[in-house]
This record gives structure tokens, C-alpha cells and sequence, in this order.
């Protein structure tokens, strides 16, 4: 007799039960929410909702739940109207301390997302927003670098008494020059040994009129640099889109020297492209004192160790060429006004070695004077250097102090909320862009569930007309089958994509075909004049290397799509595999159940319905 | 309800010289159309920016080249995409001072010029030079690899010659797809790579149930010749070969017809490669496994060096 076991049947529906509440949750709708998160990650203070609370009633906003989810705050609202009020409001109420981003959240009910539960994530082209590719420009990291190297050997010569004729980069080589053996001896020896100076290879030059020495930084040293280079771009790039105050953004490494930025609802792509690619950052340098700017313009002699600049008024002046501090030594910016004089200022914090190395230069140069140098890298790779500020430096200081010298307070808000988000280790340009409106998404969202439901509705049609009963067995499994796989891919947290409605589609078509090998076989055991029974358990069991080897190999198909394919691609092979996985459960084992159910239990069957 | 008669037999094979000379003629027509005419890139590709906008009414297409023109971009491609009032932008790539990322503003300002009431941004697709090369890299070795990884498990599943075979009917309808693909001009861009493999996937799983049914049969007509083996075993899973084609071509009918503009291209490529895949499964594969002399032998156990005495038994 055709029966399974009571535990297979057990298993079977458990499988299925786990399947269809894992589903459920895409079937509720969304609300419009707010998401509150404090700009740099703090945890949230629990007097927050409070203040929150207080300024809605106010303005008389009504909520409809508010809730505490992992680091942020989601209030949810009836309509988007409200949402929009709200925003405002909180926005007010709180300050730039936090970020206050419009978000669609899933109203999935309490106890499905006790369970984990989690509805589809819509990908960029059903819900709308702007999605970047950002290359990193590694020759210029390599460069920066290299003069970063540069720099610090300066640092350590000048440290240890050691007066050196020049120190700089040749190709992807560092180059000193000495004025005695004695101090190339003692050089050697500190380029080998210092803390601050790893992954050298140094050799001494051939005798000349100078004592040089060569040394080039290790590939596999230059390799993590670049490495730390772009994981430091996208922590910026991740607190510049926090700035923008996007819910849930993806920003990813993509191959070796790639970035991924999606914004989901993003529409003014101007705005998101000005702050994402913007790479400002601050420079921190001496004026040099002993020299005069105008004769140094008028001869066009610059003294070797100082630059060119041009101040805000136009005119020139001298900079040293040694960096007091950069902007990566930032920690902190705010917009603020000066308690003296009463204009607008940027109070920043530095970091340890920043602060040291600021203290050092200010004890030395009190009564001299300091500039702040703006920088901004074009993605065209012009560079913009303004001498924003230059003030006396009254008394040392270190870990915090003012800069002051902008024209208004937006112009400090805006330079602080660049500083905040922080520069960017090397810099970037953007290689793609796509932006869906949110009129397109939801044209493919109804589209493409459209051609779902009516190339399911066919394919249903022709196996209940073709096979009857066992196509009707089919048709079941069909729908369990879409069931599992949109469970499958709610738990992976998969998102939906164009591509990915098109995987689904093309898993119905196939997911069939296990059912029509195994109902042909069935039929061609009874033309060959078996008992319905046996015919049944012989269909099943020659289909199953059929279905096994065909699946197989379409798979190996699939797994190479997902190993080269990017994005929306990815998102096919993933639907595509899955689909194949779950259709051999349904189609093999869930028929099979169902079968066993029909005609299993009986003694004596004449015909069957295939 | 049955679209076969049972115990059907049709000579599938006397044709197979007839079915070799058509695939060689198609191949090369194939050929000749993707080195004459060639594929029509899309945007992935070539790189370049795209801009498709709503007009609250239908503009005239003379109007917006000349706004764009105006605003410097005179080689610019305008065309209505799906109905009148839906505008697409087609730019070519700029060189390397020019600042490609700015361009869709740009395009969007000029757009807006000279219309009432406000345009819609449907999207916006911009595509640097360097990711076209990549793209390209990327599709040609996803199709060798998995060319490579299907040989391997049908050599170990089955046997060379079946590898063979399944592998020419692969690249076969590769090259028939690409072929209808330049000839009607499809926009070949990402969506289409991603039909291309699935083609390869749908068109395997038809010939190795094909040579799944051969496998089975050799050792039970044992006196038969390989003719009439492959013969059979196509005549026995026909009505599934043709069930299976007809259901998936029910739901890449659905996909092209309502799935909308953007998803044409990929459900036509997968259209043509179901077509060309049944074909191919039948003929070619099965073919192909004739003319190197498929025989019983290379299906039996061999259970050690010297022991084909099995196939002398009977």
C-alpha cells in the first residue's frame, strides 16, 4: 500500500505550518513612521520619548504606537500627512543631536515578529530611490600615503636632532638624503626600529655627493592601508547618509576598490550626491612668520618649506608645509557662536594624538599665528583648498578649541556637519547611479504581480485540465511551493527585486515540470499494464533521478549566476535556486502526501485520475 | 486529457542529418547578424546616462531635443517609452573632464523647461565607462563556468559523450539567443545576461532528461541499436517535453505581456531560448551522442579492467 509513515506526514506539515507563518508577515501592510536615531550612535536617553511625546501633543499630532527598536525609535502615524507634521516637529523639539528620517515600517503584528517574522524587503526598483557606485581612487590613496610616510620620517628626524637635506616620494619609493654617514647610520636604524614607521624595506644608496637612503613600503603593508582606506570610507559615508536622515540605507564594499549606497526613498538625488560625494575636509597649518607673502607672490620665490595660499580676502599667504593636524584627527563639530565676540564658529574636538600634537605646536607659537585650510576634492579631481580662518593663537590648547572666521550660521552648520561626517580616506567618484521614482515602483510592483498571478492562473488551468486529480495534487503544491519559497526569502531577509518576481515566475514554470515527469511515468507504468498502486510507487520513484539530475545541473547554472553576477542578478539566482529547493520538497514529497492521502488508504483502486 | 497517443513512435532521428544542417545554417546566420549588426547595448554597457520623466501631458518630441539641445547636449536620443507622455533620455558617455554624475541635473532642468505643471523623475540610470568592461568580463566567464561545472557533473553523472552533448546544445542555444537577440536589435543589457543563463539552466534540464531516459534504456534494449534507443527514449518523454515547454512558455507569455516595459527584453531572450532549448534537447543533444558513437557499452558497470563480458550475455 502507498503510505507514508505518520511521522513523514507530521514532518511534512510542520515544515509547512513553519513555511506559511514565516509568509504571513508580507501579508500586512506598512505604515508611515519616523525613525529617531542620535546622530553618532549614542544610546537613547529615556527621557527622550518623553520630549518627543510633549512636542506632539502640543501641536496636537496624534501616534499610533511608538516603540524602541534596537538603537533607534519608531513612531508610527495613520497617514503620511501626519508624518509629515510630525517631522517637523520632532525635528524642532530635538536638535541636530539626532537624526529624525521618514520611513515605511512593516506592521507586522507583535507576535510574528516575537517569532522573528519579518515581511520582503522591496529593493530599489519596486519602492523607489537612488542607488550609487562609488569607485575608490587607489592611485591616490597610494600617493597620500606615501606622504603620509613622508611626513612621519620628517616627524622622527626632527625628533631626534637629525638634520636631513630632503625626504620625499619618487614613483612608489621614499627617498632621504643626509649630510653625513654618521647620520645615515643613525637614520637606518630609526626607519628600521620606530614605532611609527612599519612595513619599510630600507636599503642605503650607492655613494654619491649626498648620503641617501631608499626605502619603499611593503605591498602587503600598502595593501591593509588601502584596505583600512576604504572600510574608513564607508564608516564616512555611512554617517553622511545618517546626516541625510535615510531609514534603512545599504552602504557595502563591493569587490576590491568598490562602494555600494542605497538610499530607499531618496528622491532628490542633487541633495544626496552634493553630501554623499562631497570629500571636504580641514587642514591645520602654521603661518610661516619669517617670510612675507607679498614678495614671495611678486618674485614668485617660495621658501622650500612653505606653500602658496590665497585667504578668503584674496590675498596671499604663507603656510608651512608641515600639518599641524587633518581632519581625520576630528572627532567632533558643532556649529556654534563665539562667547567674545559673538560670530559664528565651529567648536571642534580632537583626538589623542591630535590633541597632542596640537598642544605641542600651540605651546610653542603662542602670539603666532594658525590657519584652517578648507579642502575639497571635485569629483572631477580638481581640488578646492580655501584658507577659511587665520587667528593668533592666544594660549596652548589641545582637545577642544574654536574656529572662527565663517560668514553665517548655516556656513557653520554646514562645515560642521561635513566635519562630523568626517573625510574621506581616499577619494571617490561615482561610476553608476540609478533612481527609481516612486511612480515607476509601484507601476512594477502591480506589474510584475500581475504577471505572477496570471501565468500562475494559466499554468493552473492547463494541469487540472491535463491531469485532473493528480493535476490538482500539482496545483497544490504549486501554491505551497510559493508560499515556502516567499517564506524562505522573508527569513534570509532577502530583498524583492524586478529580477527577482522574474526568478519567481520562471520557478513556477519549472517547479511543474517535477510533477509532469512524475505523472508521465505514472501513466506510462498503467499503459504498461501495472496495478494503480504500483504504478503510483514506480512513478515516483524512476522520477526522482530524472527531477534530481535535471535539478542539479540547472542549480550549478544558478550558482555561477550568483558568483559573477552583481545586484539585480544575484537577486535572480537566489530566487532561482531556492525555488528549485523548494519545489523538489512540494513536488516530490508534498504530491507524494497528498497521493497517499487520496488513494493510498484504499483496498482497491481501479482507475486513476491522472 | 493527453496531447500524445500512447505507445507512440516517431523516427525523431531520421531527420537528424536535416536537424544539423538547419542548427549549422541558424548558427551561422546567427553569426553573421551578431558580427554584422551586431547587439544592441544597453546602458550597462555602454555607459552614459538614461532619464525616463512623465509629462502631466504629451510633449512634443521636437520641443524637448531642442531644450536639450539648448542645454548643450546635442546627442541626445528622445524617445516615447511605453505610452506618449512618458519620456526617455538617452546620453552618450563623456570624456573623462566632464563630469558625467552631473549630467542628470542637467538633462531634468532643461526637461522641465517650457512645461506646466511639474515632470516626474521615473528614473535615472547613469553608468560609468569602467563598469561596462566589467559587466562584459563577468557575463562571458559566467557562461564558461558554468559550461565547465555542467560538463564535469554530466562526465560524472553520465559519461563524455553525453558531456559533449549537452554542452553543444548549450552553447548552441546560446548562440541562437544572442542571434535573435541582434536580429530583432533586443536591448541587450543586464537582464538579458541574466535570460542567457537561465537558458543555459532550462535548456539542460531538457536534455538530461532526455539522456536520463537513453541511460535508462540502453540496458534494457539491450539488442536495439543506438538509433532506435534514443529513438524511443525521445518518443517517451515527448509529452513531458512539450508539457514542461508549454507551461513555462504560459508564464514568460504572462511576464511579457503584463510584466511591463522593463522586463520585455528579458522575457523575449527566455522566450526564443525555450523555443530553441526543446529543439535543441531533442536534436542536437540526442545527435550529437549518435555521431560519437554512443554505444551500450559506455553505459554498462564495468566492474573492474576486462570485464565487458556483461554486454556478451545476452
Amino acid at each position: 500500500m502507498n503510505q507514508y509513515p505518520i511521522w513523514k506526514y507530521l514532518l511534512i506539515f510542520i515544515i509547512l505550518a513553519v513555511g506559511a507563518v514565516y509568509a504571513l508577515p508580507n501579508l500586512y501592510g506598512e505604515n508611515p513612521a519616523l525613525q529617531i536615531t542620535s546622530t553618532r550612535g549614542f544610546a537613547l536617553p529615556a527621557d527622550l520619548t518623553t520630549n518627543i511625546e510633549d512636542a506632539l501633543v502640543v501641536e496636537k499630532i496624534s501616534f499610533s504606537s511608538a516603540e524602541q527598536q534596537g538603537n533607534h525609535l519608531l513612531y508610527r502615524f495613520k497617514n503620511t500627512e501626519d508624518q509629515i507634521k510630525a517631522a517637523d516637529v520632532v525635528r524642532k523639539a530635538l536638535g541636530d543631536q539626532y537624526v529624525v528620517a521618514l520611513n515605511l515600517a512593516h506592521s507586522t503584528p507583535e507576535f510574528l515578529r516575537k517569532l522573528g517574522g519579518k515581511p520582503m524587503t522591496l529593493g530599489l526598483d519596486l519602492q523607489g530611490g537612488v542607488h550609487f557606485l562609488m569607485q575608490v581612487d587607489m592611485d591616490t590613496a597610494r600617493s597620500q600615503q606615501l606622504d603620509r610616510y613622508v611626513d612621519d620620517i620628517r616627524a622622527v628626524l626632527r625628533d631626534n636632532g637629525i638634520r636631513y637635506i630632503s625626504v620625499r616620494h619618487e614613483g612608489n619609493g621614499l627617498l632621504a638624503m643626509l649630510r653625513s654617514a654618521e647620520d645615515r647610520a643613525r637614520t637606518l636604524e630609526l626607519l628600521r626600529t620606530d614605532q611609527s614607521l612599519q612595513g619599510l624595506d630600507v636599503s642605503e644608496l650607492p655613494a654619491g655627493e649626498n648620503f641617501g637612503i631608499a626605502a619603499t613600503v611593503q605591498e602587503k603593508q600598502l595593501q591593509e592601508l588601502q584596505q583600512t582606506a576604504l572600510k574608513q570610507n564607508i564608516t564616512t559615508l555611512r554617517n553622511r547618509v545618517n546626516e541625510l536622515g535615510v531609514a534603512e540605507p545599504i552602504i557595502q564594499q563591493q569587490g576590491a576598490d568598490r562602494v555600494v549606497v542605497q538610499l530607499p526613498g531618496v528622491q532628490d538625488t542633487v541633495e544626496a550626491k552634493k553630501i554623499i560625494g562631497a570629500t571636504a575636509t580641514l587642514e591645520y597649518r602654521a603661518v610661516d612668520e619669517s617670510n612675507d607673502a607679498f614678495t614671495a607672490s611678486q618674485t614668485g620665490r617660495v621658501p622650500p618649506e612653505s606653500r602658496m595660499y590665497t585667504d578668503d580676502n584674496g590675498n596671499p599667504i604663507l603656510l608651512k608645509k608641515r600639518l599641524i593636524v587633518s581632519g581625520d584627527q576630528l572627532i567632533g563639530a558643532s556649529a556654534s557662536f563665539d562667547q567674545q565676540t559673538g560670530q559664528p564658529s565651529v567648536s571642534v574636538t580632537l583626538d589623542g594624538v591630535g590633541s597632542k600634537r596640537m598642544l605641542d605646536f600651540t605651546r610653542d607659537n603662542v602670539g603666532n599665528r594658525m590657519a584652517v585650510v578648507y579642502i575639497e576634492q571635485k569629483p572631477n579631481g580638481t581640488k578646492i583648498e580655501d584658507v577659511i580662518s587665520v587667528a593668533v593663537v592666544r594660549e596652548p590648547f589641545g582637545k577642544r578649541f574654536q574656529t572662527t572666521g565663517l560668514d553665517s550660521i548655516q556656513e557653520a552648520s554646514q562645515l560642521s556637519l561635513l566635519l562630523r561626517a568626517g573625510a574621506l580616506a581616499a577619494p571617490m567618484e561615482i561610476v553608476e547611479e540609478r533612481t527609481v521614482g516612486p511612480s515607476l515602483g509601484k507601476d512594477n510592483v502591480d506589474q510584475g504581480f500581475n504577471a505572477v498571478l496570471i501565468g500562475f492562473a494559466l499554468v493552473m488551468v492547463l494541469m487540472a485540465v491535463y491531469y485532473r486529480v493528480f493535476g490538482m495534487v500539482a496545483n497544490l503544491a504549486l501554491l505551497t511551493n510559493v508560499v515556502m519559497l516567499v517564506s524562505l526569502l522573508s527569513m534570509l531577509g532577502a530583498t524583492l527585486t524586478m529580477p527577482g518576481i522574474a526568478g519567481i515566475v520562471l520557478t513556477i514554470g519549472m517547479a511543474v515540470d517535477a510533477n509532469v515527469l512524475i505523472f508521465e511515468r505514472i501513466r506510462e507504468e498503467l499503459r504498461n499494464g501495472n496495478t494503480p498502486q504500483a504504478s503510483i510507487r514506480a512513478g515516483y520513484e524512476k522520477a526522482f533521478s530524472t527531477i534530481a539530475d535535471a535539478n542539479i545541473t540547472t542549480l550549478i547554472a544558478a550558482f555561477v549566476l550568483f558568483l559573477f553576477g552583481t545586484g539585480p542578478i544575484k537577486g535572480f539566482a537566489v530566487t532561482l535556486s531556492l525555488g528549485i529547493v523548494t519545489s523538489m520538497f512540494t513536488a516530490i514529497m508534498g504530491t507524494r502526501a497528498v497521493v497517499n492521502l487520496i488513494y493510498g488508504g484504499r483496498k482497491r483502486v481501479v482507475k486513476l485520475s491522472v | 486529457m493527453k496531447l500524445l497517443k500512447d505507445k507512440l513512435n516517431l523516427d525523431f532521428m531520421k531527420f537528424g542529418n536535416a536537424a544539423v544542417i538547419m542548427s549549422v545554417v541558424l548558427s551561422i546566420l546567427s553569426i553573421v547578424s551578431l558580427s554584422t549588426r551586431g547587439l544592441n547595448f544597453g546602458l550597462d554597457f555602454t555607459g552614459g546616462s538614461l532619464i525616463e520623466v512623465s509629462y502631466p501631458s504629451v510633449p512634443s518630441i521636437a520641443d524637448v531635443r531642442s531644450n536639450l539641445a539648448l542645454a548643450g547636449m546635442q546627442d541626445a536620443v528622445v524617445q516615447t517609452f511605453g505610452t506618449a507622455s512618458d519620456i526617455v533620455v538617452r546620453i552618450p558617455p563623456r570624456s573623462e573632464e566632464e563630469s558625467n554624475a552631473d549630467i542628470s541635473t542637467l538633462v531634468l532642468t532643461a526637461l522641465q523647461q517650457g512645461v506646466e505643471g511639474e515632470i516626474t523623475v521615473r528614473r535615472v540610470e547613469f553608468v560609468g565607462p569602467q563598469v561596462g568592461d566589467d559587466l562584459t568580463e563577468q557575463g562571458i566567464l559566467a557562461v564558461l563556468y558554468s559550461l565547465v561545472g555542467i560538463f564535469i557533473y554530466v562526465m560524472f553523472r553520465f559519461q563524455w559523450r553525453f558531456s559533449v552533448g549537452a554542452v553543444v546544445a548549450t552553447i548552441h542555444d546560446v548562440i541562437m539567443c544572442m542571434g535573435f537577440v541582434s536580429l530583432f536589435q533586443v536591448e541587450f543589457d543586464l537582464t538579458v545576461v541574466a535570460a542567457i543563463l537561465a537558458v543555459i539552466g532550462y535548456s539542460l534540464n531538457d536534455t538530461i532528461v532526455v539522456f536520463d531516459r537513453i541511460r535508462e534504456n540502453f540496458p534494457r534494449m539491450l539488442k536495439s541499436q543506438p538509433h532506435n534507443v534514443v529513438n524511443a527514449s525521445i518518443n517517451q518523454t515527448l509529452a513531458r517535453t512539450l508539457m514542461m515547454s508549454l507551461t513555462t512558455l504560459l508564464t514568460l507569455g504572462a511576464l511579457y505581456v503584463f510584466g511591463g516595459q522593463i522586463i520585455h527584453a528579458f522575457a523575449f531572450t527566455l522566450i526564443v531560448g525555450v523555443v530553441v532549448g526543446t529543439y535543441s534537447s531533442i536534436y542536437v543533444a540526442s545527435t550529437i551522442l549518435l555521431y560519437l558513437g554512443v554505444s551500450k557499452r559506455d553505459l554498462l558497470k564495468v566492474e573492474k579492467e576486462g570485464a565487458t563480458a556483461v554486454d556478451v550475455r545476452s
